[in-house]
């Protein structure tokens, strides 16, 4: 226990926290399409990591093999929770991941129940807790005393969740009648009621205005820093990837470029290059022409 | 007729050539309709089948309807108190005047009325046409009205369906009838299960249905068993076949999961007409003991099987109807348990994580949820209603045969249940009693029985695709019933987020 304690302890004192995800050699194809080639990295506890790149880099591929909704080629990716317990994710069954293992997700494109109620929504989220707690329906459909014990629980967490997101006012509106901004919020609280060690976002601001999108920034640094939650996000929003993230991952045609913190890759001449395309040799504009020539003569120089 | 021309943009001159061409068009598909269906009549003759014709009719109807969309024309033209005198003036014709066919007099009222109708709405509202949302806004509106009343209708219900077969009104055959709406009122909450619930579309539910009737009668043809005994059995392997079929099919989605279920439906009922030496084949298996007073005494005149009679018993007047009564009970106990069972599912992680399922399964994979489990329990225990149905069925015919279980009771209870509204439990007793209830009622009307049906159906899918009371109240409220769903979808486009 005492290790266990010091570890906790050096943990927080460190910015770094311990190892909670390591994909290792991870490829993924689609027939003759290399999607995600040999990409390896860490994410780490009480840390967000973003995951970057262009257009078709490989990003969501990547997601979708450590959420269990694809089964990688080739690859190994561990789990390690806190308390020691750790999973290879590749040997999970999709819907394990999230039961199990506590990986929680996000989509792209919001995939809420749109036909019930934002409260609904999170309810179904504690679904394993819940079906336990109702001995797989049966103490619940009698309105057993254990169960409503629990389902109380389970509301008070979805109440501190809609509090947290700032959906509270609109608890009992139906999910698909909330603004798009609410939605990708109530997503995320969703996730969340699922209690999990690793919440996987998929381009969580798309589509958020900046106020919006410092709200979600704000959100992901109050789950990362009070709920002890690593945090692996996909973004295309650089002023939010650029604020919140520890560690950038970068992706560029299924493989790795860079990996290290945001000022790092900011700096780092392959992301550079991915971005904004190589040099080539065309006519450039005078001044940029000088520009470079001085820089070059620099270069040369130092 | 100013308030008209005002609130058009100016008052326009009629475009006669549109709505004459408008008018043309739909007489000229009535006709084509009509030539065919009421021009030709095939009649009995001493030499064979003759054909006969009734070519004046089929000018009336094309006339009629070419009226009837010119007027529909003028109304949306800005010219409704025209046509609303007019109309008037044709059903009060058709009313009055002698004309040569019963059937051309009904349809000049019933159009003359409906147009004028139209009219006077038009007038009223200002408006000619309602768009496709505003319309579904305000039905939905009734919908959730409807919802919301049921807290006080469904008590009312069920003490009517409790007090029924002792109202002064209530003969035999009122019970019958009783007795026919409540097994497909069962049946309709059991599919609702899947169908409503789970968003898995079974198009072979009747085969559960069978599976229930087949065992009950088998098991008391072979081993004597006792209706008592049979009907926990009869769910059982109703609903263990519905796990049998679920495991290989459930991880298909859609379409081919419909078509799968349609192929299990056919199976079941080819295999009861083949396996001779068994299932009796299409001879069916009749002398299927009727139920007993919960095996203390029997509904015969003498009681049998060492059992006292039910009348003697009681010290009653012998009569045959205390069976059917207490079938009626039967029936009625065994519908509300479906019911009373989805009411407390919904409010329980296995509920919400159907509908979840029906919302989005992948999300729901993404969650945690163990998606073919839960598609399994949903599949099991609507088979176990169907099973329950099935027995019910099974003793209160005293015989059946595959004949009663063919694809068509699989989509009349699909119908009674997308009718209604996916997952309203009153809207599958609503539709039952339009589905069920009123061609059964109707058996005057004869060969426009189906016509009738039919019309319902089509007007139906019209006003209300989504079924008859498709509003869903959410399980669980954090502000009650105030603040609700209302709230939510008129503040929709307003609502901004904090």
């Amino acid at each position: 226990m005492t290790t266990a304690d010091m570890t906790n302890h050096m943990t927080s004192n460190n910015t770094a926290g311990a190892p909670l995800l390591t994909v290792e050699h991870l490829t993924m194809r689609f027939g003759g399409l290399v999607a995600v080639n040999d990409v390896s990295f860490e994410a780490r506890g009480r840390e967000i990591t973003a995951v970057i790149g262009p257009n078709g880099a490989g990003k969501t591929t990547l997601f979708n093999c450590i959420t269990g909704f694809y089964s990688p080629t080739v690859g190994r990716m561990t789990l390690r929770h806190p308390d020691g317990k750790s999973f290879l994710l590749e040997q999970m069954p999709g819907f394990r991941i999230s039961q199990k293992a506590g990986v929680a997700r996000t989509f792209q494109n919001i995939r809420l129940f749109g036909g019930m109620s934002a409260l609904e929504n999170l309810m179904v989220a504690q679904h394993n807790k819940l079906m336990r707690a109702s001995g797989f329906g049966v103490a619940g459909l009698f309105g057993l005393p254990s169960y409503s014990r629990v389902e109380k629980e389970s509301v008070e967490l979805a109440k501190y969740w809609l509090d947290r997101v700032r959906l509270t006012e609109l608890a009992d509106w139906q999910a698909s009648n909330l603004p798009y901004g609410a939605q990708r919020r109530l997503e995320i609280a969703r996730a969340m009621c699922t209690e999990p060690v690793l919440l996987c976002l998929d381009e969580p601001a798309a589509g958020l205005n900046p106020r919006e999108s410092a709200d979600l920034a704000e959100i992901l640094t109050y789950i990362r820093d009070k709920h002890e939650t690593g945090v692996l996000l996909i973004e295309h929003d650089m002023s939010v990837v650029m604020k919140i993230s520890d560690h950038v991952v970068v992706l560029d045609y299924g493989r790795k470029i860079s990996d290290g913190d945001p000022d790092f890759v900011k700096n780092d001449p392959a992301v550079i290059r991915a971005y904004l395309g190589e040099e080539e040799d065309e006519e450039l504009p005078p001044e940029v022409a000088a520009d470079l020539g001085a820089e070059l003569h620099d270069g040369k120089g130092a | 007729m100013t308030t008209i021309s005002a609130s058009t943009p100016a008052a326009r001159p009629v475009d006669w050539p549109a709505i004459l061409r408008e008018a043309a068009l739909t007489a000229f598909v009535a006709l084509l309709l009509t030539v065919p269906l009421v021009g030709l009549r095939s009649v009995d003759q001493p030499t064979g089948l003759g054909l006969d014709t009734r070519f004046d009719q089929v000018a009336a109807v094309t006339l009629l309807v070419f009226l009837g969309r010119l007027g529909l024309g003028l109304i949306r033209e800005g010219r409704a108190l025209v046509v609303l005198v007019l109309s008037l003036l044709a059903a009060a014709a058709g009313f009055f005047i002698e004309l040569p066919s019963e059937e051309l007099r009904v349809l000049l009222i019933a159009g003359g009325a409906v147009l004028a109708i139209r009219a006077a709405l038009t007038l009223v509202t200002n408006r000619s046409t309602l768009s496709q949302a505003e319309r579904d806004k305000r039905m939905d509106r009734v919908a959730a009205k409807v919802q919301h009343a049921s807290r006080w209708l469904a008590p009312i219900g069920i003490l009517f369906a409790v007090a029924f077969p002792m109202m002064p009104f209530a003969d035999r055959q009122l019970i019958d009838i009783g007795i026919l709406l409540l097994t497909y009122i069962m049946l309709g909450w059991g599919l609702n299960i899947v169908v409503g619930l789970a968003g898995l579309l079974d198009l072979g539910y009747v085969a559960f249905y069978a599976v229930g009737a087949y065992s009950y009668a088998l098991l008391a043809h072979y081993f004597g068993f006792s209706f008592w005994l049979c009907l926990p059995l009869a769910g059982l392997l109703a609903a263990f076949s519905g796990v049998l079929l679920g495991f290989p099919v459930l991880r298909l989605r859609g379409d081919y999961f419909a078509i799968v279920t349609l192929g299990f439906g056919e199976i079941i009922r080819i295999v009861l007409i083949n396996w001779y030496d068994f299932t009796g084949g299409p001879n069916g298996i009749s002398g299927i003991p009727r139920p007993t007073f919960f095996g203390i005494a029997d509904f015969s005149r003498n009681g049998a099987d060492g059992l006292p009679s039910f009348a003697e018993m009681f010290g009653l007047e012998f009569s045959t109807v205390h069976r059917i009564i207490f079938l009626y009970y039967l029936i009625l106990v065994l519908a509300l348990l479906v019911s009373l069972f989805t009411l407390r599912v919904r409010k329980l992680a296995i509920g919400r994580a159907w509908e979840a399922l029906r919302e989005d399964d992948i999300a729901c994979a993404s969650l945690g949820i163990n998606r073919t489990n839960m598609k399994l329990a949903a599949f099991a225990i609507a088979a176990m209603f169907g099973g329950f149905a099935g027995s019910f069925f099974a003793t209160r015919q005293g015989f059946i045969s595959p004949e009663s279980f063919t694809f068509i009771e699989s989509a009349i209870i699909l119908a009674i249940v997308v009718l209604g509204g996916m997952g309203s439990q009153l809207g599958v007793v609503v539709a039952t009693f339009l589905v069920i209830g009123l061609p059964e009622f109707f058996r005057e009307l004869e060969q426009y029985r189906m016509v009738a049906f039919g019309l319902g159906m089509v007007l139906i899918m019209l006003w209300r695709p989504r079924g008859l009371l498709a509003h869903r109240d959410p399980t669980i409220l954090l502000h009650g019933r105030a603040k609700g769903t209302q709230t939510g979808s008129t503040q929709a486009a307003g609502g901004t987020a904090p």
